[in-house]
């Protein structure tokens, strides 16, 4: 017996010690000829390999992706490492959360010669300190096969949310943890205003409104048009959701209510004292191009911030971008964020 | 002092200094006096009591089952109590959430309970294997009853066991993250919930710094309380335990370890049978879909890399523990036999320490390391060699757990024989504690390896979108609309159970005889 365990010891640790020399050595290792630029960006970055292959190729300049979690949790790693930033180029900080990162000088300024090629409409600062790469709206999505079969029609502005015709059908993100949520939050505040909006959320919660914490839970258990197949025909997803819930017949089972969207902008940026800047400047300009801007419709479900940019097939009809989606400035959500959230907790919980 | 200095730079100076940020920042008597801190607080100890109970109960019958049972099956059940333990909490939410729709306490509880029944199991099934038969036998003999003679005789030898495995799995509830953010909903809320809210979305450090100022408290209140219970440990008489065909009411007992096994299965088979549903019928995509990146390539690596990534992350980190585990389990034994009333004392207090990364929020030590890891060679805070660092400061603790009850077993009348015959240290712990520990020591590092693979709060921080674990891949695949993406998730969750479940059925047989417990 004893003999055994030793040599089952002895095989485990010689495997383990192999494994991990494997696992050590690979990665990051080794000699670099090529400088390597450290995009630090959201958990919903992505691209293709081959494009970030051709733009190496082309500039000498190899991108190394580094995910921060969400947009809020992103701009606040930035903002706490911005003496010595983890990374030289930063995507993915959005108009929620631009202010904070402008007012804490995490970028420096740059205006890349890509960026009057549409960009420029979603500018946040005059010193040009982030440009926009994407343009995302959060709108309420429906379950369009639910309201064909019950024979009523869909809910379509947000007073129709209010309406007890839709009683216990909505189920939204909590917008201190979620963020649709605090995107779908934003967006009844700019249209009912500093005045009106704890009373629509007030008739929201008299409604049967469902809130839960993230997007996951909302989306794929509680709304009844996606894999769920949860109890309920109303969600607060993305304009673009309906893109990814086309059936084998080729119909979107979903669809955007284009009158409930609030525009978010996602923005890039040289870091602040980061060690490159000439090259996260290029790194900037890539993503603007028009070979970056059109992959970002189909990997990330958002619109491209350059104009003239083809969208994948179907975009058109199943996943169109608002044409009045509520806004509101950078500064605004600076300035109102927490306490909205404040209020909005006490109101609704 | 390696494992001290290994601790020093990776957990306690990160946390250090993101909480003296907070410190900085002033403001904490707001957040101290505010009486819905306290609520907060009253909340995250007593739903984490709750499902310590529930755990202690639905463990003790299966740790019977494990250490006094022999029916075919048995060997199965207890790598099957283990595979609650790795599954993601997203995942776990989201199944309780199918059944709880509403969410609320109940479920956030029996959550918490299901990831940790394995701990009390396996932990007190450790000592009851070997706890002498005979004392059981004389009360019997005596004329008391199977209940009298489990309840004088039995449960307080166990005491010690139970009070360990229960301080651990109420610092893992404590600390329970997904489940509370997915159960609770926007109404039930926890010190680390609130924690991560502060830290990630609002930037309010100084608020956070004070509710995990609160949150510490309540951490090494557990710890003390665990402490003097383990401290009685010396009370049970450790011969050989007998197992066998149970009798008479035993069977009862039996009967119940095969309802809580039966419950800890369901909401696996749940998820395998999500693994293969779609809108129109049963469906393998999500499994071929392991091939490749997802549908619109959610990830950038396949499901299989993501697999393969996980092994080797956890094979490191396992490494890493126990090197660090064991040299600190030496180092306590050593101070604990000194004759120094001071170097016991040290030893007490270094014990307590070792377990602290446990109690500690994820997100406290990732924002730790951004402020900090900068000032090392080499800057840490971005490199792949982070994750498994941050995972082996979790499998540290547990392995001490594993390890140091054993070392501490050993007789110091050998180790002395061999000193006598001039033996010098090192020796010593070759020819006469490593023989001893050698089975436990493989447990503890199989159970830290199961650990690591199923690790999410501090990997989700570090690990890179080229080099995702399972369970990050999982999260990633479950953040993303379309059917496919959810089929997917759900395979690469029964990947991770069967990857746990062969590691686990290995490192059993390996480790046979073994005591596998915390």
């Amino acid at each position: 017996m004893k003999s055994r365990a030793v040599r089952a010891a002895t095989a485990i640790a010689a495997v383990s010690a192999v494994a991990a020399g494997c696992s050590l050595s690979d990665g990051d290792g080794g000699p670099q000829q090529t400088p390597t630029v450290t995009l630090v960006t959201h958990d919903s970055f992505l691209a293709p390999q081959e494009v970030l292959d051709a733009f190496q190729k082309q500039s000498g300049i190899k991108i190394s992706v580094l995910k921060q979690g969400d947009a809020g949790s992103l701009t606040n790693k930035l903002v706490l490492t911005k003496a010595n930033p983890i990374g030289d180029v930063a995507y993915g900080v959005d108009s929620t959360f631009a202010s904070r990162a402008l007012a804490e000088g995490v970028f420096e300024p740059y205006t890349s010669p890509e960026a009057d090629r549409g960009p420029q409409r979603y500018a946040v600062d005059p010193e040009h300190r982030l440009s926009a790469v994407d343009v995302g709206d959060v709108c309420v999505n429906v379950d369009t096969n639910y309201f064909t079969s019950k024979g009523i029609a869909a809910p379509a502005s947000y007073e129709d949310l209010a309406d007890p015709k839709y009683k216990d059908l909505l189920v939204a993100e909590d917008p201190a943890t979620a963020s649709p949520g605090l995107a779908f939050l934003l967006g009844t505040i700019a249209k009912y205003g500093e005045a009106g909006w704890k009373d629509y959320w007030t008739k929201l919660k008299a409604n049967g409104l469902k809130v839960d914490s993230g997007w996951e839970e909302a989306y794929t258990k509680d709304f009844s048009g996606s894999s769920g197949k949860g109890p309920r025909p109303i969600v607060v997803s993305y304009a673009s959701s309906p893109a990814a819930e086309v059936g084998d017949d080729g119909k979107p089972r979903t669809k955007a209510l284009l009158d409930t969207c609030y525009r978010q902008v996602e923005y890039a940026g040289v870091l602040a004292n980061g060690k490159q800047a000439d090259s996260a400047r290029k790194v900037v300009d890539f993503l603007l191009s028009q070979q970056f801007q059109a992959t970002v419709a189909a990997n990330m479900y958002v619109y491209p911030a350059r104009q003239g940019v083809d969208l994948p097939a179907g975009w058109a009809q199943v996943a169109p971008l608002p044409q009045k989606p509520q806004a509101l400035t950078a500064d605004q959500v600076q300035a109102g964020r927490e306490k909205w959230i404040g209020e909005w907790r006490t109101l609704v919980q | 002092m390696a494992p001290i200095g290994f601790l020093v730079v990776f957990f306690a100076w990160p946390v250090l200094a993101i909480v003296g940020r907070g410190f900085a920042a002033g403001g904490l008597d707001v957040v101290l006096g505010d009486p819905r801190t306290w609520q907060l607080a009253g909340f995250t100890v007593a739903s984490a009591a709750a499902s310590t109970l529930v755990a202690v109960l639905a463990g003790l019958p299966v740790a019977f089952l494990l250490a006094r049972v022999r029916l075919p099956g048995v060997g199965l059940a207890r790598t099957l109590v283990l595979v609650p333990f790795v599954l993601p909490t997203v995942v776990v939410g989201l199944a309780f959430r199918a059944l709880w729709p509403d969410g609320g306490v109940l479920p956030i509880v029996l959550a918490n309970a299901f990831f940790n029944v394995a701990v009390v199991a396996r932990t007190v099934a450790g000592l009851w294997a070997r706890l002498d038969s005979r004392t059981t036998d004389a009360a019997r003999a005596l004329g008391a009853s199977p209940w009298r003679a489990f309840r004088s005789v039995t449960l307080p030898a166990l005491a010690p066991a139970i009070a360990s495995a229960a301080a651990v799995v109420f610092l893992f509830c404590a600390t329970s993250f997904g489940v509370v953010l997915i159960l609770g909903g926007a109404r039930y809320r926890t010190l680390e919930t609130e924690i991560y809210l502060r830290t990630v979305d609002l930037l309010d450090l100084s608020g956070a710094a004070a509710l995990s100022l609160i949150q510490f408290a309540a951490v090494v209140a557990a710890l003390v309380l665990g402490g003097l219970a383990r401290r009685r440990k010396d009370g049970a008489r450790i011969g050989s335990g007998r197992a066998g065909r149970p009798e008479g009411g035993e069977w009862w007992v039996v009967g119940a370890a095969g309802g809580v096994l039966a419950l800890l299965v369901t909401p696996i088979v749940a998820l395998l049978a999500e693994s293969v549903s779609t809108s129109d019928g049963w469906s393998l995509d999500g499994y071929r879909a392991l091939n490749g990146t997802g549908e619109k390539g959610a990830l950038q690596v396949s499901g299989w890399d993501a697999a393969v990534n996980s092994l080797k992350v956890a094979v490191d980190a396992t490494l890493l523990a126990m090197v660090v585990g064991v040299l600190a389990s030496v180092v306590l034994v050593a101070l604990r036999r000194s004759p120094a009333k001071a170097a016991r004392g040290l030893g007490e207090t270094m014990d307590a320490v070792l377990m602290l990364p446990l109690g500690v929020s994820a997100v406290t030590v990732g924002f730790g390391y951004l402020v900090t890891l900068d000032a090392l060679p080499g800057d840490l805070r971005t490199s792949p060699y982070l994750v498994p660092l941050a995972q082996a400061l979790v499998i540290i603790p547990l392995v001490v757990r594993m390890v140091l009850p054993v070392l501490r077993s050993v007789d110091v009348r050998l180790r002395q024989a061999a000193s006598t015959l001039g033996a010098g240290p090192l020796r010593v712990w070759r020819e006469i504690d490593l023989p001893l520990t050698l089975r436990p020591l493989v447990a503890a590092a199989g159970f830290g390896f199961v650990v690591a693979l199923g690790e999410f709060g501090a990997t989700s921080f570090l690990a890179r979108p080229t080099a995702p674990t399972l369970p990050v891949a999982i999260a990633s695949l479950m953040a993303r609309p379309g059917e496919l993406n959810n089929q997917m998730a759900y395979a690469a969750c029964a990947l991770l159970m069967l990857v746990t479940v062969l590691a686990v059925a290995l490192i059993d047989r390996l480790g046979r005889g073994g005591v596998g417990e915390f």
